[in-house]
């Protein structure tokens, strides 16, 4: 026991009112919680103790209740999975005393998984670093916080000046806070790179763009609440019950409450698929074979919505055509699925609309992501369950913020709020930012860095190592920074190495010193900087919904850590660029005013409806979360926040004091725009090769345009006559934007606001009333076909389901047939993939070092199937060396012998680090800050592959040798 | 008076450890000491079911009747309860329970273990309520706040309930009902010689 015991027996009350208002009429579990825990304390407080010998309980020696002014209660959302847990402090004197769980959360209703239920553990943080430090000769040394801002901006402004700024590489993190996220993409802007990205890349970059470029926005539809409104359940390619526990929580309230038949596509029998009606087990990779097998069967009966086609889909007839060709045989040769079990899919889904579809990692990272991830949502939008409470994409997130710091631009293909990189985009941000567009230009090495695509993290490396005239950049990369972000979630550990032992400066800003540390063998260049968690700020998280939550600082940053805007503040004044960079915002000595960057970044993310959501607003939902309906997230009446939707998922459209409440579901037509509705986006055109792209007779309820139309502009209002309900403040503001064609000025860059509030005044959606495309026609597959992955066993394949051919993206080459023709599979005959454990969350620095987590999973594993195993000859909890088909990887892990992988797969959780093929390097640990559990990482053996939009990383297939150690 | 016990619906348990964390961070148990804990049934096999166990406070306790030292007390919400001062580490109630509950903090020669530790239902133990001492053997006293336990409080899916056996077992069938499936009470026949929802 290493704290004292203080009483919240003072929030009886509070709990007892959270209670109240989360519970319908009938007695439901909270209500039985509420009123029979109410009754046990009493009844505790009273009772005798039976036995003579045991010290009689005594009102006198009770701990004394009066510490209810001391104690306070802080919330603050979990920092692990995008669910978005609200998680209770009970902080006494400072000090992070207990958690209690926060029931008022519409969200969560109280629960957490392991991960969430010992998260106070991050802020005991007896494995965190601590002050920095650096490698010198070999040797950790403590720095002070100004000794190590000097001479980490020294080296990085020589780097600049002798190599151009985008040499540096600035790594971020999808835990960053909204704000933190969009200050580090400004930052980098600023340092004069676009060589800036986070964990969205290896996770999700595929969803974004594939579904952005079906249906307008990259996120998920619906919510997690909603899909208890889903007659069915469709997931592919995730494991959520390990991954998004708390989700589980409306999932199963479909499956029980709506007798929602629950279907689970994956090639492994996940703790998620344990809890399925019906489990698909397919062979990695050939998710795309097993939709169209699926749609083969839809199409054949005609279960497709044609109506909704119709009106609001383009290109259908191209995937008919494609569809066609994957017959129920074909489709079983790929992916091992009896046609028979694919029929009954399909059977189900047909009867059972709406549906959900839900998908996660398992689907985007592929070389074939992008694909893979259209075909999910054509599957939705042949079957019209796109735009509908129940029905949806409801993708998955990974990370706490991963969503948010997507949308704030973290990403080296766009600035904020996915405006791009052209120059009206930059313009548009410098007027934001208050600083000249020419100042912005002159920060790069030329304009046309500015406007080219950085390199993706997931080659980073690449970036190190390629050959300087293969790039299209001045140098290779010589510094690199991880943010927040691991070493062992990217794929290729030994280049990875290789890169790290080759740059000139390797930082590491990060509560603890992660793998970077261990990894390399340097002497020295390592510079590490104590980060706080999000736990230790204030600031806003957008959870996978879309709705952002504000957090609230629970204890003030420990040790010498300090938070992400502070820090970037150092390093912006040590560049010679903070006072352009902060001036909007107010300033305590060196720390930011968190609420000044939420009021900047509102003002110019208005393509996603980030405007809205000003910090008053996010306060006042996190202090009123009781009054938010778990279903509907809608605000009851009578309250302070009625008419919103809980956390105004973006888009929440126009200024704060337009007062929009956010929008649930995407592209529902059966609301109005101002209460949430929406059309699909018209964001490919009016027409291509004379087919019309804008919707037919389809449209929001209340719109005054009856069927499709182009996004709003000024020339738009004034033609039809709206402009005239502009404000002459707002019309003043247009015209100042617009220059000498202010008629152009369209929606998403008025910064008054005045374009989105009037055409919404009308009942349209001022991004305009498009078609979603089930043809792509600008990426390499305009509708998906399968290919083979690029290291597959299954040779008799590659002739009839080739991969890409050899391209360039991200300023690098990205190979494709020349890994796929030679044959491995003879000394590589199984399949490896990877995935997810519930203790631990991404490349698990953090979580391995709570001892909490740490000792329920104490060594890295594979999992082998019981043939393979016999075949092997390895039994259960031995060693085995695991072989990898590049760089002669070899890794040594304990053999899980189980069913839950299909014959001829291997699975291993990625999470672990700290070895390296068979060496245990805790000694390369600066001492203290060395995680309780280490192991070897899945990713040092897995291998090249790269999704041809994205450059997402292939971490789901690959081939390897499993052998007795 | 409510009568207190546990109740795992094994058809929503996804064995995602939440109770066995939130029990650590409550009570600051040391590693090596699991109060609570998932087992999983059919590991990776179709009809794969997880249950998350800890002492069930049982109606006729096994516990209490081996122990040579009588070390043990029942509430009078039914809480089976122990006085570590009482405790010689003897290790019968380890071989009495059928639910493998009482925890040791050491194994060392002569088979000594120390003071045996295990679920207080989150109500602590012999010392006054929300007291120093209470809080250092046993660890916090929620009962006495008018709270449960922790565990099923933050459990993810809400497959853990704690609370008065008739209401959890009302709670439970009414899922049954609703949803026409369900395993039964898990232990329910061993720890209080009846069936819930079934």
């Amino acid at each position: 026991m290493l704290t004292r015991k203080s009483s919240a027996g003072a929030r009886g009350t509070s709990l007892a009112q959270a209670l109240a208002a989360t519970t319908g009429g009938a007695v439901d579990r909270r209500t039985f919680l509420h009123r029979s825990g109410l009754a046990a304390g009493g009844m505790a407080a009273a009772s005798a103790l039976p036995w003579g010998f045991v010290q009689e309980a005594d009102a006198a020696n009770r701990a004394p209740l009066k510490q209810a002014a001391e104690v306070k209660r802080i919330k603050n959302i979990c920092t692990h999975c995008s669910v978005g847990c609200t998680v209770t402090a009970i902080v006494q004197n400072g000090v992070w005393i207990r958690q209690e769980p926060t029931f008022e959360s519409p969200i969560n209703l109280g629960a957490h998984c392991a991960k969430g239920a010992a998260i106070r553990e991050i802020v005991h943080g007896e494995r965190r670093l601590k002050y920095p430090m650096k490698l010198a000769n070999g040797q950790w040394e403590r720095m002070s916080w100004d000794q190590a801002i000097g001479e980490i901006g020294d080296k990085l402004l020589k780097i600049r000046e002798t190599s151009g700024p985008d040499s540096v590489y600035w790594l971020g993190s999808a835990k960053f806070t909204n704000e933190a996220a969009y200050w580090f993409r400004k930052f980098a802007a600023f340092w004069g790179t676009n060589n800036v990205d986070h964990q969205a890349r290896i996770c999700h970059s595929t969803t974004v763009a594939g579904v952005a470029q079906t249906w307008g926005y990259g996120a998920m539809t619906n919510s997690y609440n909603d899909i208890q409104n889903s007659r069915a359940m469709f997931l592919i390619g995730g494991n959520p019950a390990e991954a998004h526990p708390v989700s589980l929580l409306h999932m199963l309230k479909s499956k029980e409450q709506n007798q929602a038949p629950f279907i689970v596509c994956d090639p492994r029998f996940t703790r998620t698929a344990a809890h399925a009606t019906e489990y698909v087990r397919i062979r990695p990779g050939t998710d795309i074979a097993v939709i169209w097998g699926i749609l083969h069967h839809i199409f054949k009966n005609g279960w497709e919505d044609k109506d909704f086609i119709a009106k609001r889909v383009y290109g259908m007839d191209d995937v008919r055509k494609e569809v066609a060709k994957y017959t129920p045989e074909d489709v079983e040769k790929i992916t091992g699925v009896p046609g028979s079990q694919l029929a009954r899919v399909a059977k189900t889904l047909a009867e059972h609309r709406p549906f959900t579809i839900i998908w996660c990692m398992g689907g985007t990272q592929h070389t074939v992501g992008s694909a893979n991830v259209r075909a999910y949502c054509t599957l939705g939008l042949a079957m019209g369950t796109i735009g509908t409470s129940g029905g949806g994409a409801n993708i998955y997130r990974g990370h706490c913020n991963v969503q948010g710091a997507t949308d704030m631009g973290l990403e080296p293909i766009t600035l904020p709020a996915y405006y791009g990189l052209i120059e009206p985009a930059w313009r548009h941000l410098s007027r934001v930012w208050g600083v000249p567009y020419d100042y912005m230009v002159s920060r790069f090495k030329e304009k046309k860095f500015m406007e080219a695509p950085g390199i993706p993290e997931s080659r980073w490396h690449d970036g190190v190592l390629e050959a300087k005239e293969n790039l299209e950049q001045p140098d290779n990369l010589r510094a690199m920074v991880f943010w927040g972000h691991g070493a062992n979630t990217q794929t290729r550990g030994p280049e990875a190495k290789k890169a790290m032992e080759k740059v000139d400066l390797l930082l590491v800003v990060d509560p603890h010193p992660i793998q970077v540390a261990a990894m390399s063998d340097r002497k020295d260049g390592i510079y590490l900087l104590p980060d706080c968690s999000a736990l230790e700020q204030d600031g806003s998280r957008t959870a996978s919904n879309r709705s952002l939550q504000w957090g609230h600082k629970i204890v003030d940053p420990i040790f010498e850590s300090k938070n992400d805007l502070e820090i970037i503040y150092l390093l912006a004044k040590k560049f010679g660029y903070a006072e352009q960079m902060f001036k909007n915002i107010k300033m305590d000595g060196t720390k930011p005013l968190v609420d000044d960057v939420l009021r900047e970044l509102n003002r110019g993310s208005l393509t996603i409806g980030y405007s809205g959501q000003s910090p008053e607003r996010l306060k006042l939902h996190m202090e009123n979360q009781q009054h938010f309906d778990p279903r509907t997230l809608k605000a009851r009446d009578g309250t302070p926040v009625a008419g919103d939707t809980y956390g105004m998922p973006w888009p929440c459209w126009g200024k704060p004091e337009h007062k929009h409440p956010g929008t649930h579901v995407l592209y529902d037509t059966s609301k109005t725009v101002a209460e949430g509705g929406l059309n699909f986006r018209a964001l490919f055109g009016n027409e291509r090769n004379g087919v019309n792209l804008l919707a037919e007779g389809s449209y929001p309820k209340g719109a005054e345009i009856k069927d499709g139309h182009p996004p709003f502009t000024y020339g738009m209002l004034k033609r039809l006559g709206w402009d005239k309900d502009l404000t002459d403040a707002e019309r003043k503001e247009i015209e100042e934007i617009g220059g000498a064609n202010p008629d152009a000025v369209p929606w998403q860059l008025d910064l008054s606001a005045g374009i989105i509030r009037v055409a919404i005044k009308h009942g349209c959606a001022p991004f305009g009333n498009g078609k979603a495309r089930a043809n792509v026609w600008n990426f390499p597959d305009p509708v998906p076909i399968h290919r083979e992955p690029l290291y597959t066993p299954r040779r008799d394949l590659v002739a009839q389901y080739p991969t890409y051919t050899d391209r360039r993206g991200g300023r690098l080459p990205i190979l494709y047939k020349t890994i796929q023709d030679k044959d491995f599979s003879k000394d590589f005959p199984m399949i490896v993939s990877t995935g997810r454990l519930v203790e631990y969350e991404g490349g698990g620095d953090e979580t391995r070092s709570n001892k909490w987590l740490a000792e329920l999973q104490q060594n890295m594993f594979i999992e082998i199937n019981p043939a393979d195993a016999t075949r092997i000859g390895v039994k259960n909890n031995q060693d085995v060396w695991v072989f990898g088909a590049e760089n002669n990887v070899k890794l040594k892990v304990k053999a899980l012998i189980t069913e839950r992988v299909g014959k001829g797969v291997a699975w291993m959780p990625f999470h672990f680090a700290g070895h390296w093929m068979g060496q245990d390097r805790r000694f390369r640990y600066p001492p203290g800050a060395d995680p309780i559990v280490l192991g070897e990482a899945a990713n040092t053996l897995m291998t090249y592959g790269y999704d041809p939009v994205t450059q997402m990383q292939e971490t789901k297939v690959s081939i390897c040798r499993i052998e007795k150690a | 008076m409510a009568r207190m016990k546990f109740l795992l619906d094994a058809e929503r348990c996804i064995e995602c450890n939440a109770c066995v964390t939130a029990c650590k961070n409550e009570h600051e148990v040391p590693w090596g000491i699991n109060r609570r804990r998932v087992v999983t049934l059919n590991d990776g096999k179709p009809g794969e079911r997880s249950i998350s166990m800890a002492c069930m406070h049982c109606t006729d306790a096994p516990c209490m009747a081996v122990c040579p030292v009588d070390c043990f007390y029942k509430t009078a919400e039914g809480v089976v309860l122990h006085s570590k001062d009482l405790c010689i580490g003897c290790g019968y109630c380890f071989y009495a329970c059928p639910f493998g509950a009482p925890q040791y903090p050491q194994a060392g020669n002569f088979g000594t273990r120390g003071k045996m530790d295990k679920c207080t239902f989150c109500s602590g133990g012999p010392e006054a309520d929300n007291s120093e001492a209470e809080l250092v053997k046993y660890g916090r006293n929620r009962l006495a706040e008018g709270k449960l336990p922790l565990c099923a409080e933050m459990c993810s899916t809400k497959a853990l309930l704690a609370g008065d056996g008739d209401i959890v077992a009302g709670i439970y069938r009414e899922r049954v009902v609703t949803r026409g499936y369900g395993s039964g009470a898990w232990g329910w026949a061993t720890a209080y010689k009846e069936s819930a929802g079934t």
